[in-house]
């Protein structure tokens, strides 16, 4: 049985990435945001989701907050592109994310939240899609409305932000069983977790710079005694 | 490796030794290592232009043959071709009298005939009426004497008796200006509820203009709530600052300047640095750029001088072009109607065109003229080539003259292609000749938002009429033809129906 299993895995593994499946998870997405009660119960519940799907939503989110600086018309948005750096701006927006996502998982997991980290993680991912389905369409109208009209243009661009915003939350309440209110309190006590793990991260690298110098001062000493 | 970079290194310094004689006889020598005159970009960075004014002449104490040398001179003031200056330390006021660039002393008022006392103490401002008759700040004797061309006294303005006036301060005045019918305004130290302001006849009617006090909602509820009142009697008080000194243009309005006020504020405009004035005391002046008139945006971190801008004296050209003077950098700063910087030039220093502390400036037609306190020289500024170019194409541009002015924007931006405001005058004239195109074009290089979305709309309306029946037809095609599928899909299916009918049968 044990190698029938094992040969069935190793096939699997042969046949290589499931095409057919990540298909259905991204069109998935397209539920769930029109959906978010029962999308998003499914998505993690009934394992309608991928971790691939996750990935290439989070990854056009990037794409299209990057196109949106440097390809909207001036008229809107006026970046300094000479002095921006594409990781940078990626990496200022991945890096509260992954925070956010490890905090809000370390303190719901003690307040029997049911998702595990991959669950939240996709969660919040199928959440960023409409922000990606709007801003796209927002660039080329840049191209096409004067700056009288800007109006629209703001208005697309709060419901590009609002609508995944509830998308995250109803995201979360689904995923751990919470209700509002107390999904609510861990979002907030998650930003703050989120705070103190970024204080976490810079006591370590700080004092791991304190330590490094002590032992770089001391071979420099004993150079210098020495010779 | 080693010695063959040592020899690399002193060939290439061979090299620049070589060059340095050919490039010192190209290159315009100013004597300034760095940056004389500069503008600042859409960013706010620096950038270097052409100079916009050149020294012209300075006036020493050898200059004008004085008996004794100037001390601590504080102001200066320009009526026709006649320049006064106020002497502070020696208690009088110098007049000279221009001639092509060849200053002579006229004469020296040191006393007012007639007039108890008749001599000056400190006298630190002076303002000449169109008749010739001197306002004098007599700070130390506590009055503004007006006297008339040949020094005799006519009337003086005092220490106001009303009881808006807190009598148990000494009045010093310290600025005068008046206008056109003789009315005062008096800046004095110590007050500060505004400018003083007299009738003509000498009566005192009221303070305008005084500085909003402003502070934070959290300053409020710290000091209300939080503080007993023995600290709150210890702590400075919300109180209102006094102007650093005023100026009035062609049309009547003064300009003001101030230099207390928090870094914080001024970053966000709410310490107004310059204003404008109207009779009621407002602040009218226009800033209508992305960063508004406050000096340098670049404090140059590191420097002794690091800090705000502080604009010790303002003048204000004929074109209502403003330029102020600031004590940090000693630096002049030029801003025109819709307060765009022009330009920016200055240095500290000892070399011509450069302050130690310059405390007073003044123009003459165009020709800016700055007075530096502690080397007692009057420098005189004129507009270089590039310089009278932005005059004329914001002259000519205010008269009404689109087209003149597009040109004259072009000649500038020959000879400084980081102009942003030539773009954007340039872009308005296209926009007026209606070639939309060019005009988006330009207003995009001059990062002007609101002109391109102007133009922009003109364009699309024109590409919309010139194209309408492309759009129909799309729009159309866009319509009918699912509408055509659905159709043959329809009789498709009922002549399957029918023939399935058939067959059935």
């Amino acid at each position: 049985m044990k190698a029938d299993r094992l040969l069935v895995e190793a096939k699997d593994a042969r046949r290589g990435f499931d095409w057919k499946r990540y298909g259905e998870t991204l069109r998935y997405g397209f539920y769930v945001i029109f959906h978010p009660f029962d999308g998003f119960w499914d998505l993690v519940h009934e394992k309608r989701g991928s971790l691939a799907a996750a990935h290439t939503f989070l990854a056009l989110f990037l794409i299209t907050y990057v196109l949106r600086l440097m390809c909207t018309n001036f008229q809107f948005i006026l970046a300094p592109i000479q002095y921006i750096n594409i990781y940078e701006q990626c990496a200022s927006l991945l890096a509260p994310f992954l925070i956010f996502c490890l905090a809000n998982w370390s303190l719901s997991t003690l307040f029997d939240g049911k998702g595990r980290f991959k669950d939240i993680y996709m969660g919040l991912c199928y959440a960023l899609l409409p922000y990606v389905l709007i801003q796209v369409p927002m660039i080329l109208l840049s191209h096409v409305i004067s700056f009288d009209e800007a109006a629209y243009y703001s208005v697309l661009d709060s419901i590009s932000i609002i609508w995944p915003l509830f998308l995250a939350f109803v995201g979360l309440m689904q995923i751990h069983d919470y209700g509002p209110g107390k999904t609510l309190v861990f979002i907030l006590v998650s930003v703050f977790g989120s705070l103190v793990i970024l204080f976490l991260i810079l006591v370590f690298f700080s004092l791991l710079s304190d330590a490094l110098g002590y032992f770089v001062s001391m071979y420099r000493e004993i150079v210098f005694r020495l010779y | 490796m080693k010695p063959r970079f040592k020899l690399s290194s002193l060939l290439l310094a061979c090299l620049l030794l070589a060059l340095v004689p050919m490039g010192g006889a190209l290159a315009v020598d100013d004597g300034y290592s760095g940056t004389y005159t500069y503008n600042y970009d859409y960013w706010g960075e620096l950038r270097d232009s052409p100079d916009a004014y050149r020294v012209e002449t300075v006036i020493y104490n050898s200059t004008l043959g004085l008996d004794m040398p100037m001390r601590k001179p504080q102001s200066l003031f320009v009526r026709g071709e006649d320049l006064y200056i106020c002497d502070t330390g020696n208690n009088r006021i110098l007049k000279t009298h221009r001639d092509g660039n060849a200053f002579t002393l006229v004469r020296i008022y040191d006393t007012v005939n007639g007039a108890e006392p008749a001599t000056f103490a400190s006298p630190n401002d002076v303002y000449v009426d169109p008749e010739g008759c001197l306002y004098v700040a007599d700070t130390n004797n506590n009055r503004v004497v007006k006297m008339d061309a040949e020094g005799r006294y006519l009337m003086s303005f005092v220490k106001p008796t009303d009881s808006t006036f807190d009598q148990s301060l000494s009045f010093l005045p310290a600025k005068v200006v008046a206008d056109s019918v003789g009315r005062a305004y008096v800046l004095a130290t110590n007050v500060n509820k505004g400018l003083i302001k007299y009738e003509s006849d000498g009566t005192f009617t009221g303070f305008i203009g005084a500085n909003p006090v402003t502070y934070s909602l959290w300053e409020y509820v710290w000091k209300m709530y939080f503080t007993t009142k023995e600290q709150r009697d210890q702590q400075a008080s919300f109180v209102p600052t006094e102007y650093e000194n005023i100026c009035m243009d062609e049309e009547g309005f003064i300009y003001a300047t101030n230099t207390v006020f928090s870094e914080y504020d001024l970053l966000y405009d709410n310490a107004k640095p310059i204003r404008r004035l109207n009779s009621i005391g407002t602040d009218i002046l226009v800033k209508n750029d992305k960063y508004p008139p406050i000096g340098d945006l670049d404090w140059v971190e590191g420097s002794l001088n690091y800090g705000p801008s502080k604009f010790k004296d303002i003048t204000v050209l004929d074109n209502d072009i403003y330029v102020a003077v600031d004590r940090t950098r000693g630096r002049l700063f030029g801003y025109d109607a819709q307060g765009i910087m022009l330009w920016a030039f200055g240095n500290k220093g000892n070399s011509a065109g450069a302050f130690l502390s310059a405390v007073s400036i003044e123009h003459m037609g165009k020709d800016l003229m700055v007075l530096d306190e502690n080397e007692c020289t009057v420098t005189v500024f004129t507009p270089t080539e590039y310089g009278s170019l932005i005059f004329k194409a914001s002259e000519e541009y205010l008269a009404g003259d689109y087209d003149g002015s597009a040109d004259t924007w072009r000649e500038v931006l020959k000879l400084n292609a980081n102009y942003n405001l030539a773009f954007i005058g340039i872009g308005r004239s296209l926009m007026r000749e209606e070639k939309y195109e060019e005009a988006m074009s330009y207003f995009k290089m001059g990062h002007d938002r609101e002109n391109y979305g102007r133009a922009y709309r003109y364009y699309r309306k024109d590409m919309v009429e010139q194209n309408i029946g492309w759009i129909v037809a799309i729009i159309a095609a866009l319509l009918i033809i699912p509408l055509v599928l659905k159709w043959t899909k329809k009789i498709k299916g009922e002549v399957q129906a029918y023939e399935s009918r058939q067959i059935a049968r």
